[in-house]
């Protein structure tokens, strides 16, 4: 069963390829599902050839998010995840977007990406064009920075008490009362990527 | 606040002050009663019809996501019963199985067939939860007295079983944390004989209730078009004659070997709704029942030992090895190979999915989770428009909001 659904995901990535070879890059088929990288200059008609072909009929948005690598160029990757419930098909879309480059907002073909995409803008600092409405929306009103991005720190710039003499909520910088816990439990013979102390005289 | 929008004169009649109309603002919550949790809900009211709603979410972000990236994949387990914590353990069936996916880990059966009986009893616990309290929010105050009762009974099973009435932490990659004893089956199997009575009593107290028809029916009605649009899934899809259910469509586990029934709507209206949810606990107890019936034949390990799981007690007294695996899981963890999986489940409210990006680490790379709740409180405004300010409560309650996975 698990050769035939290899075939049947193989086949479709194949059809993507043929119909939309101008947008892909490249295909993959891992662990039952298909990735397809993309042009991001492609995308809106790649979404809508997805969501309108016959082959493909992935009507529904599933998710819409991004990842940071920030040694890599462009810096972040968006991943986009549909749904045919006709085919019962499922498909990833990914795409490299560099730190400040706008990416097309797919929101006039899924009106179910806005939310999506103010959390990646919010998460990630990352630009939309053409959306309705791109405000902040998980963090706090009034919130700097992007919080997913990799060099955010994990315990933020900003904290919050109720101030009982001004009667009202105050934002200090952060103070930790111990240092931020972080433990580096990686077997220093398989993965360590630093010299351990005293074994320099290797290097 | 009136500072809506002025509403324009359509005869040209002369005016007075008084009737110079603008919109109303109305601010629902963040601390309303029938907004479950922490919704602030901006609406701007015409007389008493909805014309827009903009949901502010986001007061309860905990950052889950972000505190993943510095935790192992078992440290971040805990986080997933905090998500949609009516539910747990359904949340942490989607971590465990993107794991699992991951690393190519085969589960044992027994413990398979445990993790359907606990999905089946998380699915009975948020369903009672949200179709009481959606009776509340539109008058109703007994059903959720009653409903209560029963899920105090379910979380005294969840205690039995791992030791938490909520923050289970019960499904690991691999298995489940341990076995169950054969009373907790009995009085499971003792349980699922006298709910349908409870049930039944439900029933009575509200489907054919005039002022519980008249709050839902024809309210809220969603189409199969709102549904490609909007992303629904779960019983948003279901309650408009839609038989989409991912334990079907999907079987993931051992789903595929059980014999259960897909309830749907015909309306797509809040009314429909919350009988797929009375029904979907019928089929749920039928599940629980058939997953006994298996569990009594199914001996054997609940844990498939290996790398990312522990070694049992009585290897580890006698083995050296065993007691230095057990101390290295828990201190470095395992390590996922490089790759990314997107898995979803059929959790209570729709289809909740992680996408895990692994770098071959201890920790993950990236884990991106996908709650239902977000996608339909997304839809509010469009759902929510023309309605009465009233059936905003009706609405909230039937989309089965729960903050802790929509503000994540």
């Amino acid at each position: 069963m698990a050769q035939a659904n290899f075939e049947a995901l193989a086949a479709l990535a194949a059809h993507i390829t043929a119909q939309q070879g101008a947008a892909v890059v490249s295909t993959e088929v891992a662990f039952g599902e298909v990735s397809v990288t993309i042009l991001p200059s492609h995308l809106e008609g790649f979404v809508q050839f997805l969501r309108d072909d016959a082959e493909c009929k992935f009507s529904s948005l599933v998710d819409i998010t991004a990842v940071d690598h920030p040694e890599e160029d462009p810096r972040f990757v968006m991943v986009y995840h549909f749904l045919s419930m006709y085919k019962n098909q499922r498909i990833r879309v990914k795409m490299g977007v560099a730190d400040g480059a706008m990416t097309p907002s797919i929101c006039a073909i899924h009106p179910s990406a806005n939310w999506f995409e103010r959390e990646v803008f919010d998460m990630f600092g990352l630009m939309f064009s053409n959306h309705p409405d791109l405000r902040r929306i998980l963090t706090d009103y009034g919130f700097r920075g992007h919080p997913l991005r990799k060099d955010f720190p994990t315990t933020g710039y900003t904290e919050v008490r109720y101030d009982e003499a001004q009667k009202r909520v105050v934002y200090e910088p952060v103070s930790l009362v111990q240092e931020y816990r972080q433990f580096d439990f990686l077997s220093p013979w398989e993965s360590a990527k630093y010299v351990l102390p005293g074994d320099e005289k290797k290097a | 606040m009136m500072d809506g929008k002025l509403e324009t004169n359509a005869f040209g009649d002369a005016l007075t002050g008084e009737q110079r109309i603008r919109n109303f603002n109305l601010n629902f919550g963040p601390q309303h009663p029938a907004a479950h949790g922490v919704l602030r809900l901006v609406l701007e009211l015409d007389g008493e019809i909805v014309e827009r709603c903009d949901p502010h979410i986001g007061l309860l972000h905990r950052g889950t996501e972000k505190l993943m990236e510095s935790r192992t994949y078992l440290q971040n387990l805990p986080y997933f019963d905090r998500l949609d914590y009516v539910a747990p353990m359904n949340q942490e069936h989607a971590w465990c199985l993107a794991i699992e996916t991951l690393t190519g880990t085969v589960v044992p059966r027994r413990a398979s067939l445990i993790r359907v009986l606990f999905c089946e009893i998380g699915r009975i616990l948020n369903h009672l939860l949200n179709c009481t309290t959606q009776a509340m929010d539109v008058g109703a105050l007994t059903p959720p007295l009653w409903g209560f009762e029963e899920r105090e009974k379910l979380m005294v099973f969840y205690e039995r079983a791992c030791g938490a009435r909520l923050h289970a932490a019960y499904f690991r990659p691999g298995g489940v944390h341990q076995d169950l004893p054969d009373a907790l089956l009995d009085d499971i199997e003792a349980w699922t004989w006298t709910f349908p009575k409870v049930l039944e009593d439900l029933h009575t107290l509200l489907t054919e209730n005039r002022i519980f028809k008249q709050r839902n029916v024809d309210i809220g009605v969603v189409t199969e078009d709102d549904i490609l649009k909007y992303g629904f899934s779960g019983v948003m899809v279901r309650g408009s004659n839609m038989a989409w259910d991912l334990r079907r469509s999907q079987p993931y586990e051992c789903y595929d070997e059980f014999d259960f029934k897909i309830p749907v709507g015909k309306n797509g209206d809040c009314y429909d709704r919350y009988l797929v949810r009375m029904e979907e606990m019928t089929q749920s107890i039928m599940i629980i029942r058939q997953a006994i019936a298996k569990l009594r034949m199914e001996g054997g390990e609940v844990l498939a030992r290996g790398k990312i799981t522990p070694p049992s007690r009585r290897d580890m007294k006698t083995s050296m090895e065993a007691l230095i695996h057990h101390f290295k899981l828990y201190t470095e963890g395992f390590h996922v190979p490089a790759g990314e999986v997107y898995v979803a489940v059929e959790a209570p409210k729709g289809e909740f999915g992680v996408y895990l990006k692994s770098d071959g680490s201890n920790k993950p790379y990236r884990t991106k989770i996908r709650a239902p709740g977000f996608l339909h409180l997304q839809a509010m405004d469009h759902v929510a428009k023309g309605h009465q300010l009233a059936d905003v409560a009706a609405i909230i309650g039937t989309m089965d909001i729960v903050f802790g996975e929509v503000d994540r």
